[in-house]
């Protein structure tokens, strides 16, 4: 690791003030660019400490908001929502009573998210803007397109960890599995800064797939804080569940993973359905085909069946990775029977 | 600073003290709570607390293996709490209270989970049974009366490439038996 500067930031508005660039920009620059000024921002720090002792970024200072008051906890809103701090921990939330009332599947996500000693540090948001996995991403000897370079490695290289969707220019999955349940239940996002404005962005519209840039994942901007992750009042009755398959049981980013969310009439059929797709692609991946088999059906294992197969509509396996499919297809069925059996 | 100073004029709290309070990037002296003692050390801000621990401090039982979050070899508590040692920056501990390997045992006396991986066999090069022994140390004081499942959840991050894992729950069960008696 480089040598760096710290900064305590105590306000938000100080610390988006101090915090130069984001990851996504400082990484993409050439090297040496940003030189004495580059500042960024530290949460719990395991993606960060992870790209610093790769040599993959050479800040001169780390604003850490760590004794920024206010920015963690989980407060019931008014409307009905939940508001969770930025910087609360994976640890806290997987135990929130809060939480655990009202969206066990997304606490049952984050307690099945890496280890215990990285779920007692890492933040919600520093989980939602961690950076891929793919290993030539992670490996300084590789310039890559998402790091300012000209080639994706992945593509014709080592990539059975790699996208089956939207997979022609840049091949990562999204590594955050929040993201997964967040984005099926219309989580947004909370963002202030240095001037105190406020922007609020739809957690699906945050994310930014590699045709609107390769180089970032997200829409965080420089001097900019990410202070809240908003889940709506989630409609009575809505039937969620989380799978996931791993290469093993303990603890790892998983191969693939579903979020399912729908609501049913009083006949007992599908009204509105979310599909989201972990690990499969760039961003947290909404399988519509899968969404419309369910519309307007009633929920049984032919129609589970269905969506299982309409979920890998428009897949492009790549040389390694072609056994997503049938992972995929019995996750999407598991997941839309599990969601059923839950009253 | 100038930058960031000059964009916060007028701008309440962050006006008044100017920016953030910057140290760094040469050594800044800080205390850490070690083992309920005040150790007084100075640090580079990128210096891990692993290797504040072990170079600093000489207190090698914590060890560093893959250096990443990936291993939990070098697990240490924080407030009670299991965190890994080598992605955490000694800056960045704060008033927190560190307990390490060392800290375990009191008047002389090893903690019940430590005589239990003696009778139990539960470690072959020991590289990883520090880690291992913290979160079973944790786990008990969260959960005295564990079931072998709790432990295999709470060993989970940890890996033992002379594959101990039986052995260590078959200990950390006993030496919940052990605490109680
Ligand atoms: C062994 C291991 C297994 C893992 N398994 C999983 C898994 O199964 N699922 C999963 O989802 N993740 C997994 N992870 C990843 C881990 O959860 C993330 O690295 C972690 O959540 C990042 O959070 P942090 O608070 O440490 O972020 P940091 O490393 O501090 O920050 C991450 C990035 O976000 C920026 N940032 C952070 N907070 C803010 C903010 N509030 N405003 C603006 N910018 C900000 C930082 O500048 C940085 O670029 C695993 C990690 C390890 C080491
Ligand atoms: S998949 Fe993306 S991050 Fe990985 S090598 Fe290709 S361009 Fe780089
Ligand atoms: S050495 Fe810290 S987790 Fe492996
Ligand atoms: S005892 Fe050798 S690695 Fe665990």
């Amino acid at each position: 690791m480089n040598r760096f500067a710290w900064a305590h930031a105590r306000g938000i508005a100080e610390a988006a003030a101090a915090a130069s660039t984001t990851v996504a920009d400082a990484m993409a620059a050439p090297p040496g660019a940003g030189g004495d000024e580059m500042s960024i921002v530290k949460a719990g720090g395991i993606d960060l400490i992870d790209l610093l002792k790769e040599n993959l970024l050479v800040p001169a200072k780390l604003v850490s908001l760590k004794d920024i008051p206010g920015l963690d906890g989980v407060v019931e809103e008014q409307g009905g929502g939940l508001r969770i701090g930025a910087m609360t921990t994976l640890a806290t939330l997987a135990d929130h009573s809060v939480l655990r009332r009202r969206c066990p599947v997304l606490a049952d996500a984050l307690r099945g998210s890496a280890s215990a000693q990285i779920r007692n540090v890492a933040t919600l948001g520093g989980n939602l803007l961690q950076r891929p996995r793919c290993w030539y991403f992670r490996a300084a000897d590789y310039r890559c397109l998402r790091k300012g370079g000209g080639h994706c490695f992945a593509l014709s290289g080592e990539n059975q960890y790699h996208a089956i969707f939207d997979n022609g220019q840049c091949a990562i999955v999204h590594p955050s599995t929040a993201a997964t349940v967040l984005v099926a239940l219309g989580a947004a996002v909370e963002l202030a800064n240095a001037e105190g404005a406020q922007r609020q962005v739809l957690l699906e519209d945050f994310f930014v797939p590699p045709h609107r840039d390769v180089q970032r994942e997200n829409d965080l901007k420089p001097h900019e804080i990410l202070t809240a992750i908003l889940l709506p009042q989630l409609p009575e009755g809505l039937r969620m569940a989380h799978v996931k398959q791993g290469e093993r049981d303990s603890f790892d980013w998983p191969l693939a993973d579903v979020a399912v969310a729908f609501d049913l009439d009083p006949e007992g059929s599908c009204k509105r359905a979310a599909i989201i797709l972990g690990a499969a692609a760039p961003v947290p991946h909404r399988a519509r085909t899968a969404e419309a088999a369910l519309r307007g059906r009633r929920i049984d294992e032919d129609t589970a069946r269905q969506a299982g197969r309409a979920a890998l509509d428009g897949a492009m396996p790549l040389a390694k990775n072609a056994y997503k499919l049938p992972l995929f297809e019995v996750l999407v069925r598991r997941a839309i029977l599990a969601a059923a059996a839950r009253q | 600073m100038v930058e960031a100073a000059s964009v916060l004029v007028g701008q309440g709290e962050a006006a008044e003290s100017g920016g953030p309070a910057v140290v760094g990037p040469d050594p800044v002296q800080i205390t850490l709570t070690v083992n309920g003692v005040a150790r007084t050390i100075e640090v580079e801000p990128r210096m891990t607390l692993a290797e504040a621990l072990r170079g600093l401090l000489g207190l090698t039982g914590t060890k560093i293996s893959c250096g990443r979050g990936a291993c939990s070899a070098c697990t240490v508590w924080l407030d009670g709490a299991t965190v890994c040692s080598c992605m955490m920056l000694a800056i960045d501990v704060g008033t927190r209270s560190v307990t390490t390997i060392e800290g375990l045992a009191t008047g002389g006396r090893l903690h019940p989970v430590q005589a239990a991986f003696i009778e139990h066999d539960a470690l072959q090069c020991a590289f990883c049974t520090p880690g291992i022994v913290m979160s079973c140390a944790a786990l008990l004081e969260r959960t005295p009366d564990p079931t072998a499942e709790d432990v295999q959840r709470a060993i989970a991050g940890h890996l033992c490439r002379c594959g101990t894992y039986p052995h260590v729950v078959a200990a950390t069960l006993a030496a919940a038996k052990a605490r109680k008696a």
